[in-house]
C-alpha cells in the first residue's frame, strides 16, 4: 500500500471528488497560483484550472458566504480557510447562514459545502491566530465536525465531507500535514460518528480527536512501558456526530475515562464527554472524569509559555495516572 | 465623484528632522535585517514580516504628526514602532519572547503595543484594526482632542469587510483618521490586480464613503511627510477622515518563510533603484549634511546599537511560567488554575 503524506491524502481526496462531481470547486486564499499556504492543494490550479481551484481576495466573510450560496442551488464548494483562526471573520456565514438554511426553509434547502483548514494552538503565533475551534463549531446544531488523525483518516473522511449533503467543518493539523502513513489506491469512504480504536486496552479509556490522539498514544505507550497501564485510546474522528457507543461501551470495561484535547477546557469538548459520561456510565465509574485541556488562558507567543500552556505527553500521562489512582 | 481639496501645506522639514528620519530608517533596516539573521537562528518564532524597502512610510508619516496622535497597524509593524519612536531592545526582548519584551513575549513580532507612546499595536488578523483606528477617532472628537490616528493596513485588508464597515463610520461619522493603504503590490502572492476589482485604491472611498482619496510615493519619505502634514491639517480642522494610497514595495519576502514565486528577480531589483533610504541619502548630501565618511560612521553607530540590544535582549530571561496566567483580567479569577 502507498505511504504517503498527510496534506498529499486530502489532496487525493479533494481531486478524486473533483473528477467525479463537476460540481465540486475549492476556493480559498492562496490556494490556486501559491499551491496552498501548506501546499495541500499543490498542482490542483494545473488540474483542473482557474473557475474550479480559485484563489479569494482576503474576503473570509465574502467568500465562506460565497460558498454558501453555492451550496443553495445544489453546488458543492469546498472553501479553504488559511486557518480556522481566520474563520472568525466569517463567523456568521459558518454558524448562521450553512447551518440554518436547511431549517429555515423547513427543509427546502441543502447546504452541502465543507470548510476546511487548520485548527490549533500552532507555532508561537499568538493569541489571535491560535485558535483551537473544535467546541465552537461543535457547540452548534446543523454543522458536522470531523477531525482526522492519520492520512488513511484525512481522505476517507474528506471523500465523505464532500459528498455530505450538510455543512462540514474539517479540521486539519499544521504539524501534522507531514505525517505519513498507509493509504491505499482504491476508493474507500468513512462513516461519520464512527470512532476509532487506536489501541485497546483495559484499565483506562482515554478520548482524544485530531493532533490529540497522537499525544493520547505516546503517553499510552510510554504508561505501558514504565508501569505496565493499559489504556485504551480511542480516536472519535468526528465530533459531531459523535460516536458515543465506543466511548461509553469502552468506559464500561474500564472504569475510569480521560479526555484530551488543545482547546479550553471550560465548555470544551471533553466538559461534553464528561457530562455524557457521568450520565451513561455513573455505576461503571471508579473515578470522576478527568479532563486534560490547554490552561484556561489566551495564547501566548512565547515558546516555554505556549508550551507550558497546551497539554503534551507528559500532562496527559499524568492525567491517566491520577484518574486511576495510580501510586508510585 | 465627491471632490475634496486637500491643502498642501508648505511647512518643510528642518534639516534636523531629515537627519533624525535618515537615521530612523537606517535603524528599520538594520532592525530587519537582525531580525532576519535571528529568525534563522531560530531565535524568533511564528510569523515575522519584515519592513524592509518600506521604511519611508512609517519614518515619513510618524515625521508628520505629533506624539500625542495615536498609532495604529497590522502585524508588519516593526517599522511603525521604531518611528514612533520605541526602543529597539524591548522590541527584541519580544521577538525573543523574553520578559522584557514591549508586551512581556506574549505578543511576539506581530503584536508591538507602546501605551504610552500612543501605539496601539500591532494586529494580526488582516482588516481587525481598522475598525479599532475608527473607535481611536471617535474618542478623539467625542473628547474634543486635537489629535488625529494614523491606522496602516495593506492592499490585501481592503477587501475586508471590516475595512468597508469602518470606513462608512468613519466618513458617516467626520472622524479624525487617515487611513494609510501601504499598498506594496501584494497580499502574500497575490498581486492587487488578482485581489481587488478596482485597482487604483485611492479611488476606493470618495464616493463610496466620502472620504477623499490621494495618492503619494511611499519610497519617499518627503513627500509621505507633506502628504500627511496635510492630511492631519485637514483632520484637524474637523474635516473628517482621509484616505492615501501609498505605493511602496517590499523587498523581502510576505513572511520568513515565502519562495517568492509571484514575481521576478528583475522585478525587485527595478523597485530598489527607487530605494527610500538611498533617496533621502542623496538629498542630505546635496544639502552637505551627509557625506561618505558621516554616511558609514552612522552606519557603524546603528549597527552597534543594534547589536547591543539584541546581545542584551537574548540574554534576558523567559518570562515565569505563572506569567500565561497574568494580562487576562484586570480582576485575575478562573476556576482552573
Ligand atoms: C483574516 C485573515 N486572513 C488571512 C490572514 C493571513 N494573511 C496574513 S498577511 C496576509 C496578506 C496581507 O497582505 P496585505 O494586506 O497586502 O499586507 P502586506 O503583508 O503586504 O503588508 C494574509 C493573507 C490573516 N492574517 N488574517
Ligand atoms: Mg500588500
Amino acid at each position: 500500500m502507498p505511504v504517503i503524506q498527510m496534506r498529499e491524502a486530502l489532496n487525493q481526496a479533494m481531486c478524486e471528488e473533483m473528477e467525479r462531481d463537476p460540481d465540486v470547486f475549492l476556493m480559498g486564499e492562496e490556494v490556486a497560483e501559491y499551491d496552498g499556504a501548506y501546499k495541500v492543494s499543490q498542482g490542483m490550479l494545473a488540474k483542473f484550472g482557474p473557475m474550479r481551484v480559485v484563489d479569494s481576495p482576503i474576503s473570509e466573510c465574502g467568500f465562506a458566504g460565497l460558498g454558501v450560496g453555492a451550496a443553495m442551488v445544489g453546488m458543492r464548494p469546498i472553501i479553504e480557510f488559511m486557518t480556522f483562526s481566520f474563520s472568525l471573520v466569517a463567523f456568521d456565514q459558518v454558524v448562521n447562514n450553512a447551518p440554518k438554511v436547511r431549517h429555515m426553509s423547513g427543509g427546502q434547502l441543502s447546504v452541502p459545502i465543507v470548510f476546511r483548514g487548520i485548527s490549533g494552538p500552532g507555532q508561537q503565533l499568538g493569541a489571535t491566530h491560535s485558535w483551537t475551534v473544535d467546541a465552537i463549531y461543535t457547540h452548534v446544531p446543523g454543522l458536522k465536525v470531523v477531525i482526522p488523525s492519520t492520512p488513511y483518516d484525512a481522505k476517507g473522511l474528506l471523500k465523505t465531507a464532500i459528498r455530505d449533503n450538510d455543512p462540514v467543518i474539517f479540521l486539519e493539523n499544521e504539524s501534522m500535514y507531514g505525517n505519513r502513513g498507509e493509504v491505499p489506491e482504491e476508493e474507500y469512504l468513512i462513516e461519520f460518528g464512527r470512532a476509532d480504536i487506536k489501541r485497546p486496552g483495559t484499565d483506562c479509556t482515554v478520548v482524544g480527536w485530531g493532533h490529540t490522539v497522537l499525544t493520547a498514544m505516546a503517553a499510552a505507550e510510554e504508561l505501558e512501558k514504565s508501569h505496565g497501564i493499559n489504556v485504551e485510546v480511542i480516536d472519535l474522528r468526528t465530533l459531531r456526530p459523535m460516536d458515543l457507543d465506543s466511548i461509553l461501551t469502552s468506559v464500561k470495561k474500564t472504569g475510569y475515562c480521560v479526555t484530551v484535547e488543545e482547546g479550553y477546557p471550560t465548555c470544551g469538548v471533553g466538559a461534553e464527554i464528561a457530562a455524557q459520561v457521568q450520565q451513561h456510565c455513573f455505576d461503571d465509574l471508579d473515578n470522576s472524569v478527568v479532563r486534560v485541556a490547554a490552561l484556561d488562558v489566551p495564547m501566548p507567543y512565547s515558546k516555554p509559555l505556549l508550551q507550558h500552556v497546551v497539554p503534551g505527553v507528559e500532562r496527559v500521562a499524568e492525567a491517566i495516572k491520577q484518574a486511576i489512582y495510580f501510586q508510585g | 465623484m465627491t471632490t475634496v481639496t486637500v491643502p498642501a501645506v508648505k511647512a518643510e522639514p528642518t534639516d534636523a528632522e531629515l537627519m533624525q528620519w535618515y537615521r530612523q530608517m537606517v535603524l528599520i533596516r538594520q532592525f530587519e535585517l537582525r531580525c532576519a539573521q535571528s529568525y534563522q537562528q531560530q531565535k524568533i518564532g511564528g510569523f515575522c514580516h519584515l519592513y524592509v524597502g518600506q521604511e519611508a512610510v512609517a519614518v515619513g508619516s510618524i515625521g508628520a504628526v505629533r506624539p500625542d496622535d495615536y498609532i495604529i497597524t497590522a502585524y508588519r509593524d516593526h517599522g511603525h514602532a521604531i518611528a514612533r519612536g520605541m526602543d529597539i531592545y524591548p522590541l527584541f526582548g519580544e521577538l525573543y519572547g523574553k520578559r522584557s519584551g514591549c508586551s512581556h513575549g506574549k505578543g511576539g513580532s506581530m503584536h508591538f503595543f507602546d501605551a504610552e507612546k500612543n501605539f496601539f499595536g500591532g494586529h494580526a488578523i488582516v482588516g481587525a484594526h481598522i475598525p479599532l483606528a475608527v473607535g481611536l477617532g471617535w474618542a478623539i472628537k467625542y473628547r474634543k482632542q486635537d489629535r488625529v490616528a494614523l491606522c496602516y493596513f495593506g492592499d490585501g485588508a481592503i477587501n475586508q469587510g471590516s475595512f468597508h464597515e469602518a470606513l462608512n463610520l468613519a466618513g458617516l461619522f467626520k472622524l479624525p483618521c487617515i487611513f494609510l493603504v501601504e499598498n506594496n503590490g501584494y497580499g502574500m502572492g497575490t498581486h492587487v490586480h488578482r485581489a481587488s476589482a478596482v485597482t487604483d485604491l485611492k479611488l476606493r472611498t470618495a464616493d463610496a464613503y466620502g472620504i477623499p482619496g490621494k495618492d503619494v510615493d511611499g519610497m519617499d519619505c518627503l513627500a509621505m511627510y507633506r502628504m500627511v502634514r496635510s492630511a492631519a491639517d485637514y483632520c484637524r480642522a474637523g474635516n473628517g477622515s482621509i484616505f492615501l494610497e501609498v505605493k511602496t514595495y517590499r523587498y523581502r519576502g510576505h513572511s520568513m518563510s515565502d519562495p517568492q514565486k509571484y514575481r521576478t528577480r528583475e522585478e525587485v531589483a527595478e523597485f530598489q533603484k527607487h530605494d527610500p533610504i538611498g533617496r533621502l541619502e542623496k538629498i542630505l548630501q546635496e544639502k552637505r549634511l551627509l557625506d561618505d565618511a558621516k554616511i558609514s560612521a552612522i552606519a557603524d553607530e546603528i549597527h552597534r546599537e543594534v547589536e547591543a540590544a539584541h546581545e542584551k535582549a537574548d540574554a534576558d530571561p523567559t518570562p515565569d511560567l505563572e506569567d500565561v496566567w497574568t494580562d487576562i483580567y484586570a480582576q485575575p479569577f478562573g476556576p482552573y488554575r
